[in-house]
């Protein structure tokens, strides 16, 4: 029987080795396996078993290390994803190219956790059914790839990848090794063991006064506590936000806090001291204060949470062109409706996290993050310091899709490490993830839209108010994103959308895939179904006779001349449509308690920023050895730009992707290639990659003196470029290296052409849209107001496919997340604060998703190729709303669409 | 801080005499409830105690250790009167949690929502605790007395469940309603232990619903009023379930969870039926 201090010497073999370490009474295995065992692949979401991540097996069975007292280990044999791989196990190895082949690694931050669960079943069973799969993986989330690719990669199906390796080639991803090798190090996983951490104090009131008492005698009263963090010890101005004009948020709240989360003051000590130190101790005296808690009360209230906002608006957004109010009056058919959502939480597994050092005067940020060098700037004004001080390296990330856009860690660890002069590491629990971390805006819509009898929408009106919670955040840009799209892909002369963001004491509302047009598709496909059947027409037919087509103006008077695909992508949606209606009504003949139904939706998103400037710039270059240099700046958070911006560089400069050298977006070595949002990267910094590879090749070409489809071989220190007229040498030995070490280099920017939206948000905000049209077929259980998607059929055009995984990759996880968010999603501060009273799908909730690839060309996107991370998501939701309709008759209009609301729904009918 | 792992129930005992050692098995409830800077300074992991861990049977029934763990049962050849259990034990949580979560630390727990509890009120199941003064037995209803409450006294562990003999022929099942299909918090749950007399007729029921009462609950006056029905032919009066009082929460209204575990109820008792 032990008693002691420390575990003396608790000694277990972990990944074949025998091991002995000294964990803290009560410690948590993972602790135990990352921080004195070196085990980092052991990843940590939740600290709570609720996503899987730091999955290991023991004596060959899966169990969250985070919930085993690490004692329990004493003399058991631990293995984890690292260990399973380096043993080079073939039935392991075997799993992790199936990996690589299927995409089922996008972040890569639950593959450690996925690919051991997944090895205790196949040891068990070589040949698992779906079903089996699922039971086998189902305590492990992914945000990012939908799980299907997942199962299909644990039971072995052929793979997708295919060999080549030019634009329009289904390649592996080129990061994909580390990540299904356990190796990939992601924000908390760069800091060396015992770093000092850093723990912020927060509000646990929506809106308070507050006053910090006696910091002094507190630091005394707990050893090991370095120094305590206020808005005092902020060096630059207390001051974040990522829109200059709105920037209103402190990096530590002064005197008021204006949501639950908010942080006033920050811890900085040993491991030990952290993990003893209870916030409840510290000394700060609260007075809560009247809570503004809804964009109704906001308005309506003498309490203004930022002066210079009257009425707590934030902001306002308008787009209108012809009459829509007498559009409206002289329709034939008019549908309207009022419909809600609420708060969505990103639930990336990856909590956010980093490291932080001061060397020679200058800091240096490791944290994951979307936009390293907006990261910079932002920390230019917290710091004080000038840019060439501040060095930002972006570590893997484990899911953005929005949130990492903005700062979270990295003015903590930058301020602890300049004024300790110590390094420092800081990673939030999932908890004060979710608490202080943005969200998707809650949204209150009203829309009508008309049409004439013989079926063609006539006008729309649309007043949305959005929830932007208590700081700007990318508030504004959802107030400017949403007008713009409201009208869905469609042709509509007289249409007005007007949109507001107000504050209110909620989470911050930032971006989250979509910036509100996933909000405004289920308002406005909703009714677009609910005019169809007034109308007495099919609902995809309605759909595809009012789609935009090259030529036609959109809401905003832009025109485009080609690539306008959404006519392609509903049509190709005909046959699915078909067939599965014609199943659907077949089945609910003979079924009472069970219906089925079949629902479509459209989407388009612009890509880029919205009438804004938004380059990108690629810097490549050739060593003397022969090595082709990529700097590739387009931060991959999982949706492959490593892979897809490398694929159009090779692709233009003429050798195998394989053979390209990456660097990532550290921003002491890499241009800007701005940041991973607005769906841009593919087609930003993918016309950068072009240009810089043709500026690369030309200047290559020159040298060598040949024709301009010279096919050119890299290595052993030349260069080989063959034409017709034979093969040239060029010995790179002999020539100057720039200051970077490159014989040849190129760095060439791209921003894509829009033009400034007049009062009337009239112009051209966007050089190209993406289009997108899905199907959905659920299965409602009218007595428990249960619904399950059973299939998803998604059709979009991307322009040109350069990695047709990667693109069936996003598809699926815009899916499950638009699914989540239509069925199960809904974040209540204070009572939704971890993952499992927040429910994001599992791998028993997505069902089958077939992706259709339209290409339509883009006149400025790379060889075509259009954005696409966001629009995934966007048709999702409303199309599964009008599945639940068809089925049941019942029109949900406040989202997520759980049991007790769908059932409300049905009783309303009756 | 102290960290202990005993192996003889004596030993636990004395530690449990002691008082203020926290009891640790699975993990699975403790950790996550564990606020940031409050581990408990004395932790008693009984996880290799001697003897906690397994499924036992005698001439009165089955005995369920306290560190079973649901994986366990599922492993476990046992009547299908258990069919129930076994049912919740792969509902509960994902297989990692099951793995490690034991049946003892679920009861313990006290959760309204706790998967395990509604099968076992089914089975008649009784708590077999131990302390310096010696054994006492007592029914698991009598045990679980509110919302994150025991009748654990001080000094006092759980080291078993123990289940009567089931009545020979017994079929049961669970069900669970969620807005997920896994990793989900039960918004209402039932078992349904039935058996049938030759002419079709329910000659034995029990049934057990969690998730709409403080404590989960058996529904005595409705389970006397099915017996010699056929299953077809049941259906559930409102009456049946007034002592059920369901709270509003983020995972659906009071009202709703009546309103699905009537339905639960039926279909609960068809599956029971069955198997």
């Amino acid at each position: 029987m032990n008693k002691q201090q420390y575990i003396k010497g608790l000694k277990l073999k972990l990944n074949g080795f025998s091991v002995e370490a000294y964990p803290l009474p009560g410690e948590r295995l993972s602790e135990t396996l990352r921080e004195r065992l070196g085990a980092r692949d052991v990843k940590i979401g939740c600290n709570a078993g609720d996503c899987g991540a730091c999955t290991v097996l023991v004596d060959g069975e899966p169990v969250c290390a985070c919930l085993m007292p690490a004692g329990q280990a004493e003399g058991r044999t631990v293995e984890t994803l690292a260990g399973l791989y380096s043993a080079q196990d073939a039935s392991v190895i075997a799993l992790a190219e199936r990996f690589q082949d299927h995409g089922a690694a996008q972040c890569g931050i639950c593959t450690p956790g996925m690919m051991v669960a997944a090895t205790a079943l196949l040891r068990a069973n070589a040949t698992p059914s779906e079903e089996q799969t699922k039971a086998a993986l189902n305590g492990v989330l992914c945000r990012c790839t939908g799980y299907r690719k997942i199962i299909d990669a644990v039971m072995g199906l052929a793979p997708i990848t295919e060999s080549g390796s030019d634009v329009g080639v289904s390649i592996r991803r080129l990061d994909g090794e580390d990540k299904v090798a356990g190796r990939e190090a992601y924000g908390d996983d760069v800091a060396p063991a015992g770093t000092l951490e850093v723990l912020a104090i927060r509000s646990p009131y929506p809106h308070a006064r507050f006053e910090l008492g006696d910091i002094e005698a507190f630091k005394a009263a707990h050893p090991g506590i370095e120094t305590i963090l206020t808005a005092a010890d902020v060096p630059g101005q207390n001051l974040m936000g990522v829109l200059p004009p709105f920037m209103d948020q402190p990096v530590f709240a002064e005197d008021v806090t204006r949501f639950r989360g908010e942080a006033v003051a920050a811890a900085v000590g040993s491991p030990d001291a952290i993990r003893a130190l209870d916030p409840n101790d510290f000394p700060v005296e609260w007075h809560p204060m009247e809570t503004l808690a809804s964009p109704d009360e906001a308005e309506a209230s003498s309490t203004i949470l930022h002066p210079a906002r009257p009425g707590n608006v934030l902001c306002r957004g308008l787009v209108e062109c012809g009459d829509a109010d007498r559009a409206l009056s002289e329709s034939d058919v008019v549908a309207e409706g009022h419909f809600q959502t609420g708060f969505v939480e990103h639930a990336y597994i990856e909590p956010e996290a980093g490291y932080a050092f001061v060397r020679d005067g200058r800091v240096e940020v490791h944290a994951c993050t979307q936009s390293p060098v907006m990261d910079r700037e932002a920390l230019e004004i917290v710091l004080g310091m000038s840019a060439s001080q501040i060095r930002i390296v972006p570590t893997g990330i484990g899911g953005g899709f929005g949130s990492k856009l903005d700062l979270t860690v990295q003015p903590f660890l930058a301020i602890a490490a300049l004024k300790t002069g110590r390094p420092v590491r800081m990673a939030l629990t999932r908890v004060e993830s979710m608490q202080s971390s943005t969200k998707r805006h809650p949204s209150d819509i009203r829309v009508k839209i008309g049409a004439s009898s013989d079926g063609h929408i006539t006008g729309m009106s649309f007043d949305g108010t959005f929830d932007t919670g208590a700081y700007a955040s990318w508030g504004p840009t959802v107030a400017n994103r949403v007008p713009v799209h409201a009208s869905g892909p469609y042709a509509v002369a007289h249409y007005r959308a007007r949109s507001k963001g107000v504050h209110t004491n909620n989470p911050v509302s930032g971006a989250f895939r979509g910036f509100g047009v996933p909000q405004s598709a289920i308002a406005q496909e909703s009714l677009l179904d609910e005019l169809a059947i007034k109308l007495g027409i099919d609902p995809l037919e309605f759909r595809i006779a009012n789609a935009l087509t090259n030529g036609a103006p959109t809401v905003c008077g832009q025109v485009f001349q080609k690539g306008v695909g959404i006519k392609a992508c509903l049509e190709s949606l005909r046959s699915a449509w078909t067939t599965a209606r014609a199943e659907a009504e077949a089945f609910n003949a003979q079924s009472q308690t069970i219906k089925r139904g079949v629902g479509v939706a459209s989407g388009w998103y612009g890509c880029g920023n919205t009438s804004m400037p938004n380059p990108s710039t690629i810097k490549s270059g050739v060593r003397p050895d022969g090595t082709v240099v990529l700097h590739q700046g387009a931060v991959d958070i999982g949706q492959g730009s490593n892979t897809v911006i490398a694929q159009i560089f090779a692709t233009t400069l003429g050798l195998p992707v394989q053979e390209v050298t990456l660097l990532g977006g550290d921003t002491d070595i890499t241009p800007d290639a701005g940041k991973t949002s607005a769906s841009r990267q593919t087609f930003v910094t993918g016309n950068a990659a072009q240009l810089s590879a043709t500026s690369l090749r030309a200047a290559i070409l020159e040298k060598l003196n040949v024709a301009g489809d010279a096919t050119l071989r890299f290595g052993d220190g030349s260069i080989e470029a063959t034409d017709s007229a034979g093969t040239h040498i060029l010995s790179l030995a002999g020539l100057d290296a720039d200051p970077d070490g490159y014989v040849f280099a190129a760095e060439e920017s791209y921003d894509p052409p829009t033009e400034p939206l007049d009062e009337k948000g009239q112009g051209s905000p966007y050089a190209q849209f993406g289009y997108a049209a899905h199907l959905a077929e659920v299965e409602v259980d009218l007595d428990l107001g249960t619904v399950k998607t059973t299939r998803i059929v998604a059709a979009h055009d991307v322009g040109r496919a350069i990695n047709p995984m990667l693109v069936e990759g996003q598809v699926h996880g815009g899916v499950a997340q638009g699914l989540g968010m239509a069925l199960m999603e809904e974040y209540i501060p204070g009572r939704t604060e971890n993952l499992h009273d927040y429910l994001i799908p599992t791998i028993g909730d997505v069902p089958p998703i077939e992706t259709l690839i339209i290409e339509e060309e883009d006149a400025h996107g790379p060889m075509g190729a259009k954005g696409l991370g966001e629009h995934a998501l966007i048709p999702t939701a409303p199309a599964i709303l009008n599945a639940i309709h068809a089925a049941t008759g019942a029109r949900i209009t406040r989202i997520p669409a759980t049991p007790h609301r769908v059932r409300n729904a049905l009783k309303d009918l009756a | 801080m102290t960290y202990q792992r005993p192996e003889h129930i004596s030993e636990l005992v004395e530690i449990c005499a002691g008082g203020n050692a926290r009891v640790v098995a699975g993990g699975t409830d403790f950790y996550p409830a564990l606020p940031q800077g409050q581990t408990p300074k004395d932790i008693v992991d009984i996880s290799r105690v001697s003897g906690l861990r397994g499924i036992t049977r005698s001439d009165e029934g089955f005995r369920i250790g306290a560190t079973t763990t649901w994986s366990d049962i599922v492993k476990a050849d046992l009547p299908t009167a258990f069919d129930a259990l076994k049912l919740a034990a792969i509902e509960v949580g994902s297989v990692q949690i099951q793995n490690a979560g034991t049946i003892a630390g679920n009861i313990c727990n006290a959760s309204p929502a706790a998967d395990g509890v509604p099968p076992l009120l089914c089975l008649d199941a009784h708590v077999e605790l131990q302390s310096r003064n010696g054994l006492r037995r007592i029914p698991l209803s009598s045990f679980i007395k509110g919302v994150r409450q025991t009748d654990l006294q001080a000094g006092e562990i759980v080291t078993g469940i123990l289940v009567p003999s089931p009545p020979e022929g017994a079929g049961s099942a669970f069900s669970k309603l969620g807005s997920r299909r896994y990793l989900v918090i039960s918004i209402c749950m039932t078992a349904v232990q039935v058996r049938l007399d030759r002419s079709g007729r329910i000659d034995q029921i029990a049934i057990a619903v969690g998730a709409c009462s403080p404590v989960a609950m058996r529904l005595s006056a409705l389970e006397a009023s099915l017996v010699g029905q056929r299953v077809e032919d049941v259906s559930i009066p409102p009456s049946a379930l007034v002592d059920l009082n369901p709270i509003d929460d983020v995972r659906g209204s009071g009202a709703f969870r009546l309103e699905a575990v009537k339905t639960q109820i039926l279909r609960t008792l068809q599956m029971a039926a069955q198997r």
